[in-house]
This record gives structure tokens, C-alpha cells and sequence, in this order.
């Protein structure tokens, strides 16, 4: 990765990648815009929905509080109905446990539900070290997986990506984790799902471990609670003798009715639905099944401590406050440099990793290194790397799609130092606006905690020079025409990039077109437009 | 110390000291299930474009064949403890083709069959959720997620207002599968397209 510039953050300079993808931009535009009037009109059909937030948040908060004793509880109920429970303090150890798990079962492949926690730890990657393939099998994450690609949403991880660009991606990638795509498919959404139906069908048939995460567990039954839309949750829920969940510690409800909350709450502020088209909801071994639940803190009892961001524990992942961010709507997830992108990217993921004050990654935190795969079959980015291929990140840049750093970090292979510049960069990657928090359903006060996080981290020394320049200029109306009319002239030999310190500044931002003539300067002579 | 006790102990020391959070009590009454529900339910599972029919008692039966003929379906799964009528409709029509699952069919068995009829627990009318509990009339889980079709009866006197009275009358002990429409992906563009790994065809009969 490039020096960095008086210590510019990191978010900026990928934004202005990301900004610069017009296809990018179109894709996640078109998207943000049909699922924000599909929350609306859902979330409008409740009368007492604010009865309803207030209720999910103070649920939260309250299991939260007495989190121990829950864990605790949890741990009773599941062992009673079958199950075994395991802790695991950071990502290599829930790596290691889930590894150890699946070679015990004498397998080498898993099918996977698409599941936020694992990614978080890197889980595929660390498998893949250990000679174990994990195939995805949610849609997204499919053309994620086989697009070598990263997640940029955290409902819809291929938001990133149109239909044309998907019907390329299976054509050429298919093949080789499987059945290949129909010789004739289209680009209609209808055949596309149709190819990974048919490319996944025999694979959840036959495998015999299955990895997920959870959206809720129940102190006080031991219930696990998954929601998904396309069916392969429920395929790796039911079929496999063997499934292991990695769920974070602050996933937990303390009684079965406070699900009532949180099945209305979550599926219309997420999909936009009355109810996604399935939940799944299991009591430790079901049916037959050997059935081991992995509770996961990396980060978690850090992110707990601290006053004003532990509100983000309360966090259902519904991603509403992404498709209503004006920051996300332009550049994407893939800028944020973490699994959790958008608003709740930006406090979530400095908070996790514990670099939220400018520190470097303490062990605890996202995993520093994902050690390459010796052997085996390998997920498509490890592959990538030991061919000799190009690396996912170069691909990806050189397609203007992702920004080398981001890749980096969510891959686990930045040194921390510039894990810390990206994560100290997050919490200014927000106008503050306020519409993450409107949406919330969990009711996160999202700019409060971004304020919260902007105190503790350092402030780049351009951005405040830049400020200081621009209120000389626009506090004397004088200065500021005389500004205007020479930029104005000058403006053929404005370059794209200022010098000096002020380079940091433009680095990170598109200078605007100067126009020929000044607002002031057109109101004069057309009389405000009636000329 | 144990990773166990490690965790257990970080909690505690970042929540001492914080103000108590009291665990919210039951929220919004209960709705009373009204005249209106049967017809709300079955309006709502039509929205998630399944096929839904409301019929009389005595015509369950007829309205069983007649969908099993529309779907041309050669090989259907008939769970135990199916109501008899329901299940001699089915018997009736397919013969041989009508398949139970005891001894339990393999997966490839199931995938080569073209459907399955089954009851439910719940319906809820305000989502048009029906959640099934592998209880008697549905069978285990895997008999409604590997065959394309399903076909399920709903009595009108299963179908709860909304979602709390659903989730106080489920046993969360049994394995529980929550089924809003056919399987559904919006994973391209966010739109929502019918018809990925669960059953494509979700066809719904309630029994007044
Ligand atoms: S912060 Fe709130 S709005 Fe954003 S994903 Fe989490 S629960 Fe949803």
C-alpha cells in the first residue's frame, strides 16, 4: 500500500475510487432506492411502531446489561437439549475450534449460511490453511465467492454488482467450484437464481457439515433463530449430520416472547417484507443432528465497556441504515475496509478491532494475518494468490472497483498500523445527518457515537488547514467575489490536484467544476434570472 | 483462566457499574382474532405471490386433487399423521405415487420427488406466515424444503392475528420453520424473484 499523506485517513482516499465508478454508483443508487421505499411503506403498516423500536432497543440494553448471566443461561439451555457450547475469546481461537470440529467429523468441505460473524474471523480463509473447502451458498455471497470479489452490503453483499455483470461471473467462474451455468443463461434475475439452484442442489445433498452464524439466541430455551429468504439456510440447517454456529456474545435475547420484538422489527426494516420468506428456529441437537454452538467475544466485551459506543451492540444487522446513508449511496462498502460497512461500519469496526483511539490492533481484535493454504482445495481467493494469479486486491483495483486497502484489511493482510489510519478514518465517514438513527430499528443513536469515536481519534492536519483557508475566503464578501471571478478565469488550468498540504484535501475529494461565472455575478446580470 | 471464564469475566468488568436496564414487560395487546383474519391471511400469503385457495371443510379434499392435477404431479410426499381425508385425496388421485416417509426417504429420494402435502401449526394472518413444527400432519423438516411444490392446509382455526400470539402458542423445543411465500431471493439489484433452493411453488388451502 501507497505512503500515506500527512496522515490522511484512509476512508477518504477510497471513497474517491469508489466515487469515481459510475457503474458502482448506478448499481448501488438503483438498489438503495428500491429497498428505502420498500422499509417505508412496511414500517408505515405498523401503528405502534415506535412502541415497538423503544421495546427492541430496551431489550437490548437490558440483556446487555446482565450479558453474563445470559451467556450463562444460554450455555444451560443448550447443553440440556443436546448440544455442546464453546468459547472463544478472538477470531483464532473460534478458527481453531471450528477447524478442529469439522476434522473430527472426518470431512474436508462445509456449505455455509451466510453468516456476518464468520466473516468477521476470517473463517474461510483459516479453513482453507487447514485443507478445508467452505462453499457459500446464499446468492450473494455465491457471487462473491466465485466473482473472488468481497462483500460490500450486509444483507445484499453483491449489491455491488448488476445482473450482467453476475451472468458474467457465473459463466466464467462456475465451473470451477462446481456444476457450470447453464450453456444459454441470461441475465434475467429469474435464470440467474435458476443457475444457482442448479449449481448448488447437489452439493447441499451430499455435504455433511454445515457452518452458520445466528440472528438470535434465547437464554432462556437455548433456541437458535435464523432468518433468510432463499432456502439454502434452511439446507444447511437441516440436511448436514453435523452444524456448528459461530454467534457473537451480543446476539442474545433472555425469553422466547421477546422474539415477537424482533421478527416484526427486523424483516421490514431489512428486506422490506412483512416476513422474509423463511426463519428457522432450533433448540440444540434437532432431529437427529450433532449440533455445536461456538460464542464468540472478538471484540465484543470491548466495544461493551465503553459508555456511549456499547449502544452498537444492540445491533440486529438489518442494514437499513445503509440504504438510507448518503455517504454509503455513493461509495459503496467495499471503502469501509471491514465486513460491516456503512453507519454501523463506521463505529462498529473501530470499536471491534480496538483501534477506535489510534492504537494499533491488540490480538483481540479482526484477525492481523490470514495464513496462506498449503494444501487442499482452496476458497477462490487463496487460490488466486498460490497460482500465482494475480492477487484479488490488484484485480479488483485495477477494475476500479475495490481500493487496494480495503481488500487488505477485511482479507486480514494490513499491518496494523494501517488497519488503525483506516479504522481512526471511519467515524468521519458520515455528514451526520441523522437518517441512520431514524431508521434504526434498534434505535442506535449512530451520530452520537460517531462524535463520540471523532474525539478520540487524531485529526489530519490538512483538513484543518484547508478549513482555515476557505474561512478567510468566504468571510469577506469582497474577497470572495474577487476569488470567484480570478478562479473563474484561471479555471482551464485548475488542477485535479492541489499542491502542497491542501493535496491531502483534493486526494480525497473531486474538486468541483469551477463555473465560468460566479452565482453573484449571473444574479447581477440576468436580475436573477428574469433576463 | 479458560476462554470461558476470560469472556465471562470481561463482561463483568465492562458492565460494572452501569445503570440497570429493567427488561421490558409484554408490549402491545394482544390483537383478538377477528372475522376478518381468514380472509386477511390468506390476502397476504397471496402477496408474497403463492397460490392460495379458502374453502369449506367438505371441499378440502377436491380442492387437494384438483391442485395436484394442475401441477401434474406424478410423485407427492404425504407426511404422517396427515388427516385421513386429506391423505386419501391423495391416495385417490396418485395412487402409487403418493409416498410416506416412514422409513424416512433419502435426500436424493426426496429430490426426486415433485412435491408434498402437509398441514401446520400457525398461521399468522397479519404477515400470511404459516410456521410448521414437525408435528403430526408436517412431518420433518427436510420433507418441505427438498420437493419444488408444497401444498399446505391451514385450518381457519390455526391462524393467530399476529406475530406475539405466534410466537406464545410455538413450542420453541420443537425445530421451527417460519414460511412466508415461496423461497425468494433479492440479492439481484434488490429485487425480489421467486424460486431459489426451498420449494419454487408454495400453494396454500385454508379450511374455513
Ligand atoms: S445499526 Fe441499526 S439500522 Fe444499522 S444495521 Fe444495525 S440495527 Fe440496522
Amino acid at each position: 500500500m501507497s505512503a500515506t499523506f500527512l496522515g490522511m485517513p484512509a476512508f477518504p482516499r477510497n471513497a474517491a475510487r469508489a466515487v469515481g465508478d459510475s457503474q458502482l454508483r448506478f448499481n448501488l443508487r438503483k438498489a438503495t432506492r428500491t429497498i428505502r421505499g420498500r422499509r417505508a411503506a412496511m414500517v408505515g403498516e405498523v401503528p405502534g411502531w415506535e412502541e415497538l423500536r423503544a421495546a427492541g432497543r430496551q431489550i437490548k440494553d437490558h440483556t446487555l446489561r446482565h450479558l453474563d448471566r445470559y451467556l450463562l443461561q444460554l450455555e444451560e439451555a443448550v447443553a440440556r437439549a443436546g448440544g455442546r457450547v464453546h468459547w472463544a475469546a478472538d477470531a483464532d481461537e473460534a478458527n481453531r475450534i471450528v477447524a478442529g470440529l469439522v476434522e473430527a467429523t472426518g470431512e474436508t468441505s462445509v456449505v455455509k449460511v451466510k453468516s456476518m460473524a464468520t466473516q468477521e474471523i476470517g473463517l474461510n480463509e483459516a479453513l482453507a490453511a487447514r485443507g478445508i473447502t467452505a462453499y457459500e451458498t446464499d446468492l450473494a455471497e455465491l457471487i462473491v465467492q466465485l466473482g473472488d470479489d468481497l462483500p460490500s452490503h450486509i444483507l445484499v453483499p453483491a449489491i455491488h454488482r448488476n445482473r450482467a455483470e453476475i451472468r458474467e461471473i457465473f459463466r466464467e467462474k462456475m465451473a470451477e467450484w462446481g456444476r457450470p451455468a447453464p450453456e444459454d443463461l441470461t441475465d434475467e434475475p429469474r435464470a440467474l437464481a435458476e443457475a444457482a439452484r442448479l449449481h448448488l442442489r447437489e452439493r447441499f445433498l451430499s455435504t455433511k457439515v454445515a457452518v452458520s452464524g445466528a440472528n438470535f439466541m434465547i437464554a432462556e430455551t437455548g433456541t437458535l433463530v435464523v432468518l433468510e429468504s432463499e432456502g439454502n439456510g434452511r439446507m444447511c440447517l437441516t440436511l448436514p449430520e453435523t452444524l456448528i454456529s459461530v454467534v457473537g456474545i451480543e446476539k442474545l435475547l433472555p425469553t422466547w416472547q421477546d422474539l415477537e420484538v424482533f421478527l416484526q422489527l427486523l424483516p421490514r426494516s431489512s428486506t422490506g417484507e412483512r416476513m422474509n420468506p423463511y426463519t428457522s428456529t432450533w433448540t440444540g441437537a434437532s432431529e437427529g443432528q450433532e449440533f455445536h454452538l461456538v460464542l464468540l467475544d472478538n471484540g465484543r466485551t470491548r466495544v461493551l465497556a465503553d459508555e456511549v459506543g456499547r449502544q452498537a451492540l444492540r445491533c440486529i444487522r438489518c442494514s437499513a441504515c445503509l440504504n438510507v446513508c448518503p455517504v454509503y449511496e455513493r461509495v459503496g462498502g467495499h471503502a469501509y475496509g471491514s465486513v460491516y460497512p456503512g453507519p454501523i461500519g463506521a463505529i462498529l469496526t473501530p470499536q471491534l478491532r480496538g483501534t477506535d483511539s489510534g492504537a494499533s490492533a491488540p490480538p483481540g481484535g479482526m484477525p492481523a494475518s490470514a495464513a496462506p493454504a498449503p494444501g487442499g482445495r482452496m476458497p477462490a481467493s487463496a487460490t488466486a494468490v498460490s497460482r500465482g494469479r494475480m492477487p484479488a486486491s490488484a484485480t479488483a483495483v485495477s477494475r476500479g472497483r475495490m481500493p487496494a486497502s480495503a481488500t487488505a484489511v477485511s482479507r486480514g493482510r494490513m499491518p496494523a498500523s494501517a488497519t488503525a489510519e483506516l479504522d481512526a478514518s471511519l467515524p468521519y465517514a458520515s455528514s451526520l445527518c441523522g437518517a441512520c438513527y431514524e431508521v434504526c430499528p434498534v434505535a442506535i443513536d449512530i451520530p452520537e457515537v460517531l462524535v463520540h469515536l471523532r474525539a478520540k481519534a487524531p485529526h489530519p492536519r490538512a483538513e484543518r488547514l484547508a478549513m482555515r483557508a476557505a474561512g478567510w475566503v468566504l468571510d469577506r464578501p469582497v474577497r470572495l467575489a474577487r476569488a470567484q471571478r480570478l478562479s473563474g478565469r484561471l479555471r482551464r488550468f485548475v488542477p485535479r490536484r492541489l499542491p502542497g498540504p491542501a493535496a491531502a484535501w483534493t486526494d480525497t475529494r473531486d474538486i468541483p467544476d469551477i463555473p465560468a461565472e460566479s452565482f453573484r455575478d449571473w444574479w447581477d446580470r440576468t436580475d436573477g434570472g428574469t433576463r | 483462566m479458560s476462554s470461558r471464564d476470560l469472556i465471562l469475566s470481561r463482561v463483568r468488568a465492562a458492565v460494572a457499574g452501569a445503570p440497570d436496564v429493567p427488561h421490558t414487560g409484554p408490549r402491545a395487546a394482544p390483537a383478538a382474532a377477528g372475522e376478518r383474519t381468514v380472509e386477511l391471511f390468506a390476502g397476504r400469503v397471496a402477496d408474497y405471490r403463492a397460490v392460495v385457495h379458502v374453502v369449506e371443510p367438505a371441499e378440502a379434499a377436491g380442492a387437494i386433487t384438483a391442485a395436484l392435477a394442475r401441477r401434474a404431479a406424478e410423485r407427492v410426499v404425504v407426511p404422517g399423521g396427515l388427516p385421513e381425508e386429506w391423505a386419501h385425496a391423495v391416495r385417490a388421485h396418485l395412487g402409487d405415487g403418493a409416498v410416506g416417509d416412514d422409513p424416512p426417504l433419502s435426500a436424493a429420494e426426496l429430490d426426486a420427488a415433485c412435491g408434498v402435502v402437509t398441514g401446520c401449526a400457525v398461521g399468522i394472518a397479519e404477515t400470511g406466515t404459516i410456521v410448521l413444527d414437525t408435528g403430526p400432519r408436517q412431518g420433518r423438516r427436510a420433507l418441505t424444503l427438498v420437493p419444488d411444490y408444497h401444498l399446505c392446509l391451514v385450518r381457519a382455526g390455526q391462524i393467530v392475528p399476529g406475530v406475539p400470539e405466534a410466537v406464545a402458542a410455538l413450542d420453541p423445543a420443537r425445530p421451527l420453520t417460519w414460511i412466508s411465500g415461496p423461497s425468494a431471493t433479492s440479492d439481484i439489484e434488490l429485487d425480489r424473484v421467486e424460486g431459489v433452493h426451498g420449494p419454487r411453488t408454495l400453494e396454500v388451502v385454508v379450511v374455513r
